[in-house]
């Protein structure tokens, strides 16, 4: 008799089995790489995927320009690590209009993050990105297939997916269209956070609780990253003990309060928080309880 | 808000609190349960699912505050949590407060990880039950006490079982709404037990639950001490997962890449389907049958001494074996069986009616093949069981059939093997995915029909006749001309001392496929039927023409996939539906208009023009003598 695979094990295997079925059907993947926490698990997957050769295909890395500093440390390292090229793209428009999160709202994400994400894969004619989103993140999410269909023009259609039997992927298309894979759709939040514990992969340090300068401003706990943040009138920077559930623009990401200084520790939090991930991140908010779903049908990855 | 949870067989907020690294081995060595819920629209399935969110605290704070706002708003509950609205995602169904789709939750306890789909109950959704239930370990079957078994609850039963779930809960809900009475749950089971009987399901397991109360969800219910249990989470802990029971059957491993990252190194990558594998083990690739033992197992972690089903691997060879994608790796003296031709149950998931004859692509485990379904042998009611006729099969509709695969596949029956007996059906113009579809056992037929060679070949019969033979195809609208277009053409090269042959459409109706209508099906088979005749003409050394509508790409696909390269030229006569109405010669237009002549192309049924034919004539531009002209003119040389 032999011994039941434990649930990390099967996640793990199914990200591979999906990984590779990619890389073997698809003309010309990509994985996007956005230095995150699930980015760093599926990574360190795809590399399993196909040990002792790298993985056959790029990173990509959506650039924004408001990163945090410890990001694109991480993911010049890691790009090294794994024998991968790393393709970082900006979108030129942005770049040009000095598109910045504090004057330009929502443009911001759009504009860096959706547009640009669009312009990237035409340019290098991708047709399937590895994406690490997870089921467990958010309502819409929930219902999203592993291979996830858009159009041309790079639309999602809710009620035109194909459907996803046993772990048989259909990944044909017409030229054009292109489809989103997300390898650990199946992963809890918990998940990921033992996967990096189990396998030591490496995560950028402010995971992790340290003194660092922040401010306070509408009710979330902002790290100043660089001299491009504007201080408001009053507004003193504070140093806090703080670490991040989650990483995107710095001056977009709410920190918490912590001492959590090991990966443990980081667990325990979590476990003990009452707190849902995205709700540093000002995203799902818009647009009423749909704010995801109708960023998806807008080509938001 | 509802009585609190008792959450002892939960996450223990203690054990975090007080010894992380204890709570961190434990939940590290869980295993993992999939399952799907199944129900009728009132049945409580979401309810009952974001009563294990809650009860196993996989609901955060602000989640819960956007609950209770939501709740009140829209909510059905009155002032208490709508625990449905938890699970129900998608803009346009919240608003209907119905499930369209499958969802996914996640939820632990102390001894598993689980991965619940949540599966919509409507007849039109059979799609999405289908979906779920092939990755799932176990089903819950909900039934609403105050309404019994219901034409719903015998359907999910019917296609968990068909997709194979040996594992099923059912759970009598609202037992709060039925005074928690057992002589009202002993007559739910008493008739659930008859009918699951009738249908094959060997064994499961009831209990009576309220998703809203919490009665025996996870405690034991005083409402109902003549129920000793299980509750509903200890079944879900302690049952049987499939990883387990696939372990212990014959080795299987579908190749889904091979590792070659320099010439010392050359590795086969793939998932375990079942069995296991270790280094020394005797191996057959198939189809090729060659045979070598496994020198090592190689993972990023280290070499293995076993791997097991469920693991992702990559296997090296002690000899130099050829296999590729899609090949199958197994014990050397006990391989599966290789087969062209099946026996199969069919899930049709699309719109588009199911196409008696086309081609479809089949993909199962890692091989992806060209394949055709016959006319269905029976459909399935879903609701009663009864077997139908049926001339095919239409979205959500089940039934069996024979199916023709262009090359020899390797697979198992589905009940021996989920891997190699489970295949998609994708449509190669749309690429979607249109059916499941379940190998019940290879025909025999296949294997005793063998090709016999024969001494004088295809060459030898061209050389004779000093001409490269060909298909030239005519396709067009009815009264575009084919015909008379193709007969001119025949003259000339008739004239140029080459040896043709002529396949009308009104012709070959008259003998041939006398016994074949216009339904879109018997279109099929009547092309397929003539292109296997022009192929056996081509053998023989002819250049044959042929004028038939042809209307659908995929069919005129087909004939080309029978010929080799450069045999097949398609012939586009392209006229304006207005001209060949116009014409009308035989009158056709003017029945099919007036209703009298069903199917006509161009009126009730599509014309599907070539996207890229070799030769295109446009009729309304030149009259049949010059369209003939040109096409014999690039034709030439023809030898």
């Amino acid at each position: 008799m032999s011994r039941t695979l434990t649930h990390l094990e099967r996640l793990e295997a199914e990200a591979i089995h999906i990984i590779r079925e990619v890389a073997a059907e698809a003309e010309n993947p990509v994985m996007l790489y956005s230095v995150g926490k699930d980015s760093a698990v599926m990574l360190h997957i795809a590399r399993k995927a196909f040990f002792p050769s790298p993985p056959p295909f790029p990173l990509l890395h959506v650039d924004t320009t408001w990163k945090f500093q410890a990001m694109y440390e991480l993911r010049d390292r890691m790009a090294q690590e794994s024998g991968m090229e790393l393709l970082v793209y900006q979108n030129p428009e942005a770049v040009e209009r000095e598109i910045n999160p504090f004057d330009h709202g929502s443009l911001h994400t759009d504009m860096w993050k959706t547009e640009g994400l669009k312009q990237a894969l035409d340019k290098w004619n991708f047709d399937a990105a590895f994406g690490g989103a997870r089921r467990d993140e958010e309502k819409s999410r929930a219902k999203e297939r592993i291979f996830s269909f858009r159009t041309a023009s790079h639309g999602w259609d809710p009620k035109n997916q194909r459907p996803e039997l046993w772990n048989l992927y259909n990944a044909r298309k017409h030229k054009g269209e292109s489809i989103r894979v997300f390898p650990i759709s199946n992963w809890t939040e918990l998940d990921v956070w033992q996967y990096i514990h189990l396998n030591d992969i490496p995560i950028v340090p402010l995971y992790f609780a340290a003194k660092r300068p922040t401010v306070e401003r509408d009710g979330m706990l902002l790290m100043i990253d660089d001299d491009r943040f504007p201080l408001q009138p009053g507004e003193v920077p504070v140093e806090r003990s703080i670490r991040f559930r989650t990483l995107g623009c710095y001056p977009l990401t709410g920190a918490v309060e912590s001492t959590a200084k090991t990966l443990p520790e980081v667990l325990q939090e979590t476990l003990l928080t009452t707190t849902s991930e995205r709700q540093g991140r000002a995203i799902d908010k818009d647009a009423g309880g749909a704010g995801m779903e109708v960023k998806k049908q807008q080509g938001y990855f | 808000m509802p009585e609190t949870q008792n959450d002892s067989v939960y996450v223990t907020d203690r054990l975090i609190a007080e010894d992380i690294d204890t709570y961190l081995d434990t939940h590290q060595h869980k295993t993992m349960l999939r399952f799907i819920t199944c129900g009728s629209v009132d049945d409580g399935k979401s309810t009952l699912i974001g009563r294990l969110l809650y009860d196993s605290k996989m609901i955060f704070e602000d989640q819960l505050a956007a609950l209770q706002s939501d709740s009140k708003k829209v909510g059905t509950q009155g002032q208490d949590i709508d625990f449905a609205l938890l699970v129900d995602g998608l803009a346009a169904e919240r608003e209907q407060g119905i499930t369209i789709d499958v969802a996914y939750r996640f939820f632990n306890t102390e001894k598993r990880k689980f991965i619940v789909a949540d599966c919509p109950g409507h007849e039109q959704y059979t799609r999405n039950m289908v979906t779920g239930a092939s990755t799932a370990d176990l089903a819950v079957i909900l039934i609403d006490a105050r309404k019994g078994v219901l034409v719903q609850t015998r359907r999910h039963s019917y296609l968990c079982h068909l997709i194979g779930i040996r594992n099923i809960v059912l759970a009598v809900n609202k037992m709060d709404l039925v005074d928690y009475a057992q002589d009202v749950f002993d007559k739910i089971v008493g008739e659930y037990s008859e009918f699951a009987k009738s249908i094959g399901i060997e064994s499961f397991t009831a209990m009576p639950i309220s998703g809203f109360k919490g009665d025996n969800i996870t405690t034991l219910s005083d409402n109902m001490p003549w129920y000793d249990g299980p509750t509903l989470i200890e079944h879900l802990e302690t049952v049987e997962v499939n990883s387990a029971r696939d372990a212990s059957k014959p080795f299987r491993m579908p190749v889904q890449w091979v590792n070659r990252p320099n010439l010392d190194f050359r590795g086969f990558s793939g998932q375990i389907a079942t069995g296991l594998v270790r280094p020394g083990d005797a191996v057959r690739v198939l189809p090729s049958g060659k045979t070598s033992s496994v020198s090592k197992i190689v993972t990023m972690d280290g070499e293995l001494d076993e791997a097991v089903a469920g693991q992702s691997v990559t296997v090296c060879f002690a000899d130099e074996v050829d296999c590729s994608r899609g090949d199958v790796i197994a014990p050397a003296d006990n391989p599966p069986a290789v087969a062209d031709q099946f026996e199969v149950t069919i899930v049709w998931l699309n719109d588009d009616t199911m196409h008696v004859g086309r081609a479809y692509w089949l993909k199962i485990g890692t091989q992806t093949v060209s394949a055709t379904v016959r006319q269905p042998k029976y459909a399935v009611n879903v609701n009663t069981m009864e077997h139908m006729a049926a001339k095919t099969l239409d979205l959500n509709a089940i039934g069996v059939a024979e199916l023709s695969t262009d090359r020899p596949i390797i697979f198992e029956p589905y009940t021996d093997n989920r891997a190699l007996g489970g295949f998609i059906l994708i449509d190669k113009m749309t690429n979607a995915t249109v059916a499941a579809g379940m190998i019940n056992f290879s025909l025999r037929r296949a294997q005793n029909v063998h090709w016999q060679p024969t001494d004088i070949d295809r060459e030898a019969h061209a050389r004779l006749k000093n001409q490269t033979p060909k298909v030239l195809w005519f396709t067009g609208l009815s009264g575009a001309g084919k015909s008379t277009i193709a007969n001119e053409v025949e003259k000339r090269l008739n004239l140029m001392n080459r040896h043709t042959f002529l396949l009308d459409g009104d012709n070959v109706r008259h003998g041939l496929n006398k016994d074949l209508g216009f339904t879109e099906a018997d279109r099929i088979e009547n092309i397929r039927r003539v292109g296997e005749v022009s192929k056996l003409m081509v053998d023989a050394g002819l250049i044959v023409l042929t004028a038939f509508i042809s209307p659908f790409r995929a069919e005129r696909q087909m004939v080309r996939a029978m010929l080799s390269d450069e045999e097949f030229i398609e012939i586009y006569v392209d006229t304006p539906l207005e001209v060949a109405e116009a014409h009308d010669v035989k009158g056709l237009y003017k029945k099919a208009r007036s209703g009298e002549l069903k199917n006509f192309t161009g009126i009730d049924s599509p014309y599907e023009p070539p996207m890229t034919p070799e030769i295109r004539v446009n009729t309304a531009e030149m009259t049949a003598a010059e369209a003939a002209d040109y096409i014999v003119r690039k034709l030439m040389p023809l030898k």
